[in-house]
């Protein structure tokens, strides 16, 4: 499922239908040019109006910095609130990816490669949470952790996440565990091999690509989530860095310049994960959707 | 984590211990087909406990809860002791602002359909023909996708502030008569709103829509130019036709996407002004959270909730029937 580079190996289909075309070269390149500017020159401005300063922006908004003003990201990048923030953001996303992963691939283990009776309906259950957004169940998670204790934790936003991702979890991995041949599992039998052992010593090892992309898809989803820490975390010290850049946007409303970095050194993250992670994510997204 | 390790670890316990265990009744002249039937049990209980206690207790308890609190008149202080049946529907189901909400959620999910989605295909159509940068390009066309709705929704907020960004480059290309006040304005704000939504994530419609052009056997292209099919024909009739599984699960995610609408809007426009871009969701933070009518929160819940799964239902019913494609259909197969 690498849709971004799959256009690579299909040379031979250069036929007439591809060179008579009822969109004109010119026309396309112009469509391509005009896309490309509404999605990067926004991320782009944002990006060079943190190294300007407030009074620049007001005089000349539509200017390069002049001169490059380093301050901005200088000092939210000195700041422990800042810090504070991606802290929370990676300690919730590596739990609730961990989680998700360890316990998914378990459950795709058994539904995938035991036969027992209620296993289809087990499957139903999982995927039937596919059709429950985490979103519409922030407030009923809230009055629940709030009854068991859990609120204000940054564990009572991992455990929701980690639950909320194991239905993709499940429909990933379940097809690839399947398609792994029983020849296998039958020669670690006879060499003696219990089938927990086949599954943590052989089936996790060649799982690994479709691995990959689950951790990559719950880590970016956790990382994104902003509903459920807005209802869950009360004390600033414990928010995530979603919660962090609106917060920062209304305390420095005024300073617009350290609003665009603080917002340009938010993205950096995810947008990291991407560029390293692009073939595992856009492969799981759409191979999540189409079973 | 450290649950998932001790659960394990307790399982591996078990396992080590399981030979003795067994050995009794084996003894005893059990047959081995029933000493390995419970072994399979045993290893079935490991694999399969922790994941559905974890995915019961945060999936489906919450639930229950919300359908409990929101037979009550609750706001977060004291015993839950005022019960009040189904008054809180009541006042859900005929409250104004809630209609208001509903129906820009409705607006929202036409919107994508009638406007995303034409150009999605465009898009689509044009980035699965062979040209230099081809991968650079969805990539680029895919980023907004990636990054929160929350640094969207700052980004765009400060892009589109009065007299910032946006209204300053339209003065600059003598396009001033276009300005508005983007945000501000109760007949435009929910359009202002669309248009951020539309850039996070018409990338990620693309390439669903991309995924499945490359379904299609480049064979039946080929054939159809032989035959003298013009290329605008071979997208009309066969292309298309064949791309429309593709199509409807991209209806339902994006119908199903509109309804949970939230973060965008609640940082942008907090729903407002004067409830113009109140969402379902805004209006459930608002009063459940904000104003910590926690019953009537949880009330508005549960009406989402319904609302969202009665469209996937139908949807499944009536659009995705003939589709064999796509877990998203299996799962309310």
């Amino acid at each position: 499922m690498t849709v971004l580079g799959a256009a690579r190996g299909r040379g031979h289909a250069d036929t007439a239908a591809r060179r008579r075309t009822w969109i004109t070269r010119p026309g396309t390149y112009l469509v391509i040019l005009f896309v490309l500017a509404i999605t990067l020159v926004p991320m782009l401005y944002l990006i060079l109006s943190g190294f300007r300063t407030t009074g620049q922006l007001g005089s000349n908004p539509n200017g390069l910095p002049h001169p490059w003003v380093w301050s901005n990201y200088a000092s939210i990048l000195e700041s422990a609130v800042f810090w504070q923030a991606v802290l929370n953001s990676a300690i919730i996303a590596v739990v609730a990816t961990a989680l998700a992963m360890v316990l998914g691939s378990m459950a795709a283990f058994a539904l995938s490669r035991y036969a027992f009776r209620g296993r289809d309906g087990l499957f139903l259950l999982f995927t039937a949470g596919l059709l429950f957004p985490l979103n519409t169940a922030a407030l009923p998670l809230f009055l629940m952790l709030q009854k068991i204790g859990m609120n204000d934790n940054l564990l009572g936003v991992a455990l929701p996440e980690a639950a909320f991702s194991l239905p993709v979890t499940i429909v990933i991995l379940r097809p690839f565990m399947r398609a792994i041949p029983g020849e296998l599992e039958d020669a670690a039998t006879v060499d003696g091999a219990t089938r927990i052992r086949f599954f943590v010593r052989i089936l996790l090892p060649l799982s690994r690509p479709a691995l990959i992309t689950v951790g990559i898809l719950a880590f970016v989803t956790s990382w994104n989530t902003y509903l459920l820490p807005l209802i869950v975390l009360s004390t600033p010290s414990h928010f995530t860095l979603p919660l962090a850049v609106a917060m920062f946007q209304s305390q420095y409303s005024t300073d617009t310049a350290r609003v665009f970095a603080y917002t340009a050194l938010s993205m950096l993250p995810a947008l990291s994960i991407f560029v390293f992670a692009q073939r595992y994510l856009v492969g799981g997204l759409v191979g999540a959707i189409r079973g | 984590m450290a649950r998932a390790e001790s659960t394990q670890d307790r399982g591996a316990a078990r396992l080590a211990a399981g030979p003795e265990i067994i050995s009794g009744p084996a003894a005893a002249g059990a047959p081995p087909k029933q000493r390995s039937a419970r072994r399979k049990r045993i290893e079935l209980a490991i694999l399969l406990g922790p994941p559905l206690i974890l995915f019961i207790g945060f999936v489906f308890v919450p639930m229950i809860f919300a359908i409990w609190y929101s037979l009550y008149n609750w706001n977060g202080y004291g015993p839950l002791s005022d019960f009040i049946g189904l008054q809180n529907y009541q006042g859900v189901v005929t409250g104004s602002v809630f209609h208001q909400a509903l129906l820009h959620n409705i607006i929202i999910a036409v919107l994508s359909v009638v406007i995303q989605l034409p150009i999605s295909i465009g898009l689509a159509l044009l980035l699965n023909r062979r040209m230099r940068g081809q991968t650079a390009l969805r990539l680029a066309v895919f980023t907004p996708y990636v990054l929160s709705q929350a640094t969207s929704a700052v980004m765009w907020s400060m892009l589109l502030s009065h007299g910032g960004p946006v209204d300053s480059l339209l003065k600059s290309v003598g396009l001033a008569a276009l300005i508005h006040f983007w945000l501000a304005s109760t007949s435009l704000v929910l359009y202002t709103l669309f248009f951020v939504v539309t850039w996070q994530f018409i990338g990620f419609g693309i390439v669903l829509l991309l995924a499945g052009l490359q379904g299609i056997p480049p064979e039946l292209r080929e054939a159809a130019a032989i035959d003298g099919a013009s290329s605008w024909q071979i997208t009309r009739r066969i292309m298309l036709p064949l791309l429309s599984p593709t199509i409807r699960i991209w209806i339902f995610l994006a119908v199903i996407g509109s309804l949970q609408l939230f973060d965008i809007v609640w940082i942008m426009t907090l729903g407002g002004p004067a409830n113009a871009s109140q969402t379902m969701l805004t209006y459930l933070y608002f009063n459940g959270a904000e104003r910590t009518q926690f019953g009537y929160g949880a009330t508005v819940s549960v009406v989402l909730f319904i609302i969202s799964f009665v469209f996937a239902l139908a949807y499944q019913r009536y659009a995705l029937r003939r589709d064999t494609a796509g877990a998203v259909t299996r799962a309310v197969g």
